[in-house]
């Protein structure tokens, strides 16, 4: 169980179900197709925020989702090689991200949470702190290890 | 942002909550998902059911067309559930088209693909045919016979697609991700939410265009960089745009949704007196007031222009490749590039990028020999920012193209120059940068 404060600092509804926990990339948008390689899951536009970072095992805060219909076969084959995020919170749920999902499950590959948080509940949570996120959608600050790694107790 | 998400009805009553949606099938439906029709199509069904429930719908819509983005080789995965499908022996029960794949069928030899990474592509396209769909290999199926009428229900896949076929066809699709689409032609359903409901069509942002200068709207250019502005100011917004021309040609039209849902989630936009779901700002409107209205400007648009490129657009300045074609060209693009060519080649890589429905009308013309004499690479079946054909070691790109421009760097590493068609076929002709800054200045 990770030592987590004891109040929520958020509560995201549960679009496909699963716990997570995972250190935040906040962006204030992204499309997945275009954004991130599917073959490093760096993210890829050299002008966009954040570029470079990883987002696998991150906990992914997207206030605007956005952009190409294969955002989908990008989360999937981030799902298939491993370098998926651990999670993804979405500031509203579009047909495209959790298709991804749903397919890695009809593959037998691994799956992630996806929860809905509407934007302006974004600012809520910073980027970068640890979070762990519980199967009713509630996010918890979670304390880590200096290396990054969140401390169990 | 709108007051409330365009989708998740269910999600909005139980804001906190977190209860699930029940997705009510018929018993058609249920016997699909049970295996009546085969493994592949119980799969699809499940797929599409667990697609609705995430989305808030309630129940299913029966779809009469597909067009399939997921073709394209973006990893082993998706190869290995296209061919998952074909294993489990099922074949689209709906006419079908498929967007690009990750080779030119007709130039394998074109595309720099590791052996591997070809092979799969091959391997994913071969699996979609498979199942049935048509080798239409194409981004612009709304200009190669597949248009689906005002008020069909269709579950289509590629944004600027989704964005013509809502927008300017009036047929019913939801921005659907890879994947989606298949399941939908496999069980010919789709999730009943969304853009598939009547009120989720209406626009809610108005765009008052009546206060720009003419001559741009009399322009091409001016098209791909309304709709990089559109999609950035109404993100998941219905905006209509009122004081745009009342024939709009489907090129324009198409350039504009293209760029529009290149920056923006924009799956359907109206144009007052010219789109058929906006006779007038109160049937665009559902007889609802506006909630914003923006009185559009030059300098937004410039702004907008200017956001096209990514690197400085001095005259001059070195151009390693010109890339037109996306969404596909038309035969009408085509005619329209060798006007201004008017038989001079270009000293520069050129690629044009189209589907085979063009090809073949440029044949039927005698035009193809034309082309190749300009030293325009004609590239069929895919595009030149979805697989690696532009030169490698380049850096500059120009293109006339707002979705392109979007994607180029992302895709290709290369920077970005916008510009017009005409700027295009100069620059092609000289070598260098040519760019009229008239029209925007």
């Amino acid at each position: 169980m990770s030592r987590v404060i004891a109040f929520p600092i958020a509560r995201a509804d549960v679009v496909l179900p699963g716990t997570a926990h995972g250190r935040v990339l906040k962006l204030p948008a992204l499309s997945f197709w275009g954004g991130i390689d599917p073959a490093t899951g760096r993210l890829s536009d050299p002008v966009a925020p954040a570029y470079g970072e990883c987002v696998a095992g991150r906990v992914l805060l997207i206030a605007e989702p956005r952009g190409s219909s294969s955002s989908s076969a990008v989360m999937l084959e981030l799902l298939r090689i491993g370098l998926a995020p651990a999670a993804v919170v979405l500031g509203h749920v579009d047909a495209i991200l959790g298709l991804g999902v749903v397919v890695a499950r009809e593959m037998g590959w691994p799956t992630i949470p996806l929860y809905r948080l509407p934007a302006a509940a974004h600012e809520r949570i910073a980027d970068d702190i640890n979070v762990t996120i519980t199967a009713d959608g509630a996010i918890y600050r979670t304390a880590a290890t200096s290396s990054g790694d969140t401390v169990s107790a | 942002m709108p007051a409330v998400p365009p989708f998740g009805n269910c999600l909005r009553r139980m804001h906190g909550a977190n209860t699930r949606c029940m997705v009510q099938l018929t018993a058609e439906e249920r016997a699909i998902r049970d295996g009546r029709d085969g493994p592949s199509a119980a799969l699809a069904m499940r797929v599409v059911a667990e697609t609705a429930r995430m989305l808030g719908a309630s129940r299913l819509v029966p779809v009469v067309s597909a067009h399939i983005d997921g073709c394209l080789y973006h990893g082993d995965a998706g190869t290995l559930f296209a061919e998952r499908l074909v294993a489990g022996d099922s074949r689209v029960k709906i006419p079908t088209t498929l967007n690009v794949g990750a080779l030119d069928l007709l130039h394998p030899e074109r595309t720099r693909l590791a052996p591997h990474q070809a092979a799969m592509a091959r391997r994913m396209m071969d699996a979609y045919l498979d199942l049935g769909c048509q080798p239409t290999w194409t981004c612009a199926p709304y200009q190669a016979g597949h248009r689906p009428s005002l008020g069909e229900h269709v579950a289509w896949g590629e944004s600027n697609a989704v964005a013509f076929c809502n927008s300017v066809l009036g047929a019913r699709s939801e921005r659907y991700g890879d994947y989606l689409d298949i399941c939908a032609a496999l069980s010919a359903r789709a999730p009943d939410t969304g853009l598939h409901r009547d009120e989720n069509r209406h626009a809610t942002l108005l765009v008052d265009c009546r206060g720009l200068d003419p001559r741009l709207a009399a322009e091409d250019t001016f098209y791909p960089v309304l709709g990089a502005w559109l999609g950035s100011v109404a993100g998941t917004r219905i905006a209509a745009l009122d004081g745009l021309p009342p024939a709009l040609s489907d090129d324009r039209l198409k350039a504009l949704g293209a760029a529009a849902a290149s920056t923006g989630a924009i799956g359907l936009f109206h144009v007052i007196g010219v789109t058929p779901e906006a006779p007038d700002i109160a049937r665009a409107f559902g007889s609802v007031p506006p909630r914003e209205t923006i009185h559009l400007t030059g300098a937004m648009l410039r702004a907008a222009r200017d956001g096209l490129s990514s690197t400085m657009a001095a005259p001059g300045t070195r151009v390693d490749a010109i890339a037109i074609g996306s969404p596909h060209l038309s035969a009408d693009e085509f005619w329209r590039l060798l006007r201004l060519l008017r038989g001079r080649r270009s000293r520069l890589p050129f690629y044009a990028c189209t589907g085979r429905h063009t090809i073949d009308r440029l044949e039927e013309f005698g035009l193809m020999d034309e082309v190749r004499d300009a030293n325009i690479t004609v590239v069929a079946d895919t595009c030149v920012v979805v697989t690696p054909i532009l030169p490698a070691g380049g850096s500059v790109l120009l293109t006339n193209s707002g979705k392109f421009a979007h994607y180029a760097r992302p895709n290709t590493g290369y920077d970005v120059i916008y510009g017009s068609l005409s700027d295009v076929v100069e620059t092609a002709a000289a070598g260098r940068l040519v760019r009229d800054e008239a029209l925007w200045t």
